[in-house]
């Protein structure tokens, strides 16, 4: 594999504080992101997906949020220790987003222009002028072809997939090394996210960008991702590369999830889908979080305690008992 | 945009009518008229029944009415039945005084309302934002007179700072900034008293409206650019917070003239509120009518205003 990782996660614990509970929506998150791939982050709602990928540039609310343990090193720097001005010197800049309502997600009051240009000015201290040029270029570069006018407008002017480009080449205006984009074609009707998904493609390859791919759309991730990180209950339940994952999960988690995509040849007329839902992230079985749910045949360990993430071989990682090499 | 300002403007002049029918109306229903109640024992009954004919009272009242309108129609506001000066001139020389009244206390209400909403959504629950929401919710059960009283045995009696009464110091020729500063110690406390209700308001107002936006996808968007937090906070979210309030602002100014006529009287400023208080009391048709129809047009225009501005600070607001 490649050498040095762009990004490192370790032990991460995100926490919320509502109504006297603790909540643990990221619970010790292991992982890390190379130069140039695309790593896919799936699992269902509530797994604790976008405080995770949140957590990176600190943007937890707080209250109620905290991170409250573990490391994101970024470029030799804990992000987790900057000085709220460091931070913001990473933001946009080295690591940007792109977040799943193109609807909400851009301010109504100002323009697109505005909105790109603001990054460059106060980043690369570009003047008026010269920021106004790279916008429309930008803005080019992501497909519009009336790039002139679309800076002008609201984002109210724009469709849903008009918007998520302008997301795009707002957080690929300062060339971040990484791209993190929750669930960036969720809100869009399908031929609109095989354009964005596409223009995503197109964008990573001319700027040598990482992508840190949010989606439970599991053909999205077989499209677009080099690596997969399954994840459940806060935790990552199983990690590898995207061949693996599909080919041979171990995971009965991740199993689950392959077999309820629907299939064109398939015929049976009901889809399967894993029973039950994710536990409440303050209430979380006190062994296996997948335990209640698990269609395995179930080791009496299962119950009583939490199996840790164990690699397999080749960077095939997965934490279930049934795979757990056996201690002496 | 000009079509419907213009649409927006005649229909206007229905409402105003249909106001004036009613304030009428109402003014016809109180019993007396500007005559009842004179002792003077030189003008007999005789001579008030005569005054009573010149002025049209014992005419049916939609004749008085339709007379009225005609009159105004042509500029005319007649005369006021019990001091014999036109309308006109009273109002004349007393609109600009509530003007500069309402205009004074809706600025003293967005110098004050705006920072300390600002400041009390960053910091909720510190201590300013306490002593704010405690203020606020006496500014708001305060009534004006009583707050008026208040600020005057303390400002002008205990403390002697400020004139309690009138617009600028009688006999006192000044000039310039000397003039400047007159004015401004005689309409600081009628207009603080006059915005109390509506400083308390705004101020509840801005600062639950920042936090609204505060906690928008787009706030969260700004954020992952890294902007500085004086750019999220004074930029991204008080451009949208403002959104509202500027638009109450129009609706505002109707109410503040409105809510001139008690505040005048605690401060004895000649404003159309004192004169309209003793018109009331006088049953001085003509004076009420006009005064009426003068409030009455400024919430109107205010409406219309706050669409206007509505339209202006919101881009996807458009009315065709
Ligand atoms: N602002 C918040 N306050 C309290 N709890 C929160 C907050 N944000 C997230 N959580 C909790 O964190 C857990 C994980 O949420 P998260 O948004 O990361 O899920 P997700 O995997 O992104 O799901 P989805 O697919 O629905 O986006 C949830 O159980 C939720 O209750
Ligand atoms: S550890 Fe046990 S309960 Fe958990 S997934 Fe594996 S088999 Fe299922
Ligand atoms: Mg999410």
């Amino acid at each position: 594999m490649q050498t040095e990782p762009l990004l490192i996660i370790r032990d991460l614990k995100t926490y919320f504080y509502t109504d006297g509970k603790e909540v643990k929506a990221v619970d010790g998150v292991n992982f890390q992101i190379y130069k140039g791939e695309t790593v896919a982050l799936v699992g269902e709602s509530g797994s604790g997906k976008s405080v995770t990928s949140m957590s990176i540039l600190r943007l937890i609310p707080d209250p109620p949020g905290k991170i409250v343990n573990g490391e994101i090193i970024f470029n030799k720097l804990d992000l987790l220790k900057l000085s709220e001005s460091d931070i913001n010197e990473i933001r946009g800049n080295e690591i940007s987003m792109i977040f799943q309502e193109p609807m909400t997600s851009l301010n109504p009051v100002f323009t697109i222009g505005e909105q790109i240009m603001e990054g460059l000015r106060h980043h690369h201290n570009l003047d008026k002028a010269n920021a106004r040029k790279k916008a429309i270029r930008l803005l080019q570069l992501v497909g519009f072809p009336r790039a002139e006018d679309i800076i002008d407008e609201y984002p109210h002017q724009l469709s849903g997939g008009m918007r998520q480009r302008a997301m795009i080449a707002m957080a690929m205006s300062l060339e971040p090394k990484l791209l993190i984009a929750d669930e960036p074609t969720t809100a869009l009707d399908v031929t609109i996210q095989a354009q964005i998904l596409e223009l995503m493609r197109d964008v990573k390859e001319k700027f040598n960008t990482s992508i840190l791919l949010i989606t439970h759309d599991l053909g999205v991730v077989a499209e677009m991702a080099d690596r997969v990180l399954v994840m459940y209950g806060g935790q990552i339940v199983e990690e590898g590369d995207v061949y693996t994952i599909f080919e041979s999960p171990n995971h009965p988690y991740t199993k689950g999830l392959l077999s309820s995509i629907p299939s064109l040849n398939d015929d049976k007329d009901r889809l399967e889908s894993i029973e039950g839902t994710v536990p409440a992230a303050h209430e979380f079985p006190k062994g296996c979080r997948f335990a209640p749910r698990c269609g395995e045949k179930k080791l009496s360990i299962c119950e009583e305690k939490l199996p840790q993430l164990q690699e397999i071989g080749n960077g095939h990682k997965v934490r279930c008992f049934l795979y757990e090499r056996v201690e002496a | 945009m000009y079509k419907y300002i213009l649409r927006r403007i005649l229909i206007m002049i229905p409402m105003l009518v249909l106001i004036s029918i009613i304030v009428f109306t109402f003014s016809k229903l109180a019993p007396g008229d500007p005559f009842t109640g004179e002792f003077d024992p030189r003008i007999t009954k005789d001579i008030l029944d005569k005054k009573r004919a010149m002025f049209n009272l014992y005419d049916p009242p939609y004749k008085q009415y339709l007379s009225w309108l005609k009159n105004v129609l042509q500029g005319n506001f007649g005369v006021s039945m019990r001091f014999g000066f036109p309308v006109s001139d009273l109002l004349a020389e007393r609109i600009p005084n509530t003007l500069f009244l309402a205009i004074t206390s809706l600025i003293i209400t967005l110098i004050v309302s705006i920072p300390i909403g600002i400041i009390s959504a960053r910091r909720p629950y510190s201590l300013i934002d306490y002593s704010a929401t405690t203020f606020g919710f006496l500014g708001l059960a305060t009534p004006n007179f009583y707050a008026g009283l208040i600020a005057i045995y303390l400002f002008s009696i205990q403390f002697g700072w400020l004139p309690a009464q009138g617009t600028i110091t009688a006999g006192a020729d000044y000039t310039g900034l000397a003039l400047f500063w007159d004015k401004f110690k005689h309409v600081i406390m009628p207009a603080s008293t006059l915005g109390l209700a509506q400083t308390a308001g705004y101020m509840r107002y801005m600062r639950s409206e920042m936090m609204e936006v505060m906690g928008k996808d787009f706030i969260r968007t700004a954020r992952s650019k890294g902007m500085p937090e004086r750019v999220i906070l004074y930029k991204h979210t008080l451009r949208n917070a403002l959104i509202p309030i500027i638009t109450l602002l129009g609706f505002e100014f109707g109410a503040l003239v409105a809510g001139a006529v008690i505040t005048e009287n605690v401060f004895s400023w000649p404003g159309v509120g004192t004169l309209f208080l003793n018109a009331v009391i006088n049953r001085d048709y003509p004076i009420i009518m006009a005064i009426n129809l003068i409030i009455a047009t400024m919430v109107l225009v205010g409406n219309l205003l706050a669409d206007i501005f509505y339209v202006i600070v919101d881009p996807r607001i458009r009315y065709d």
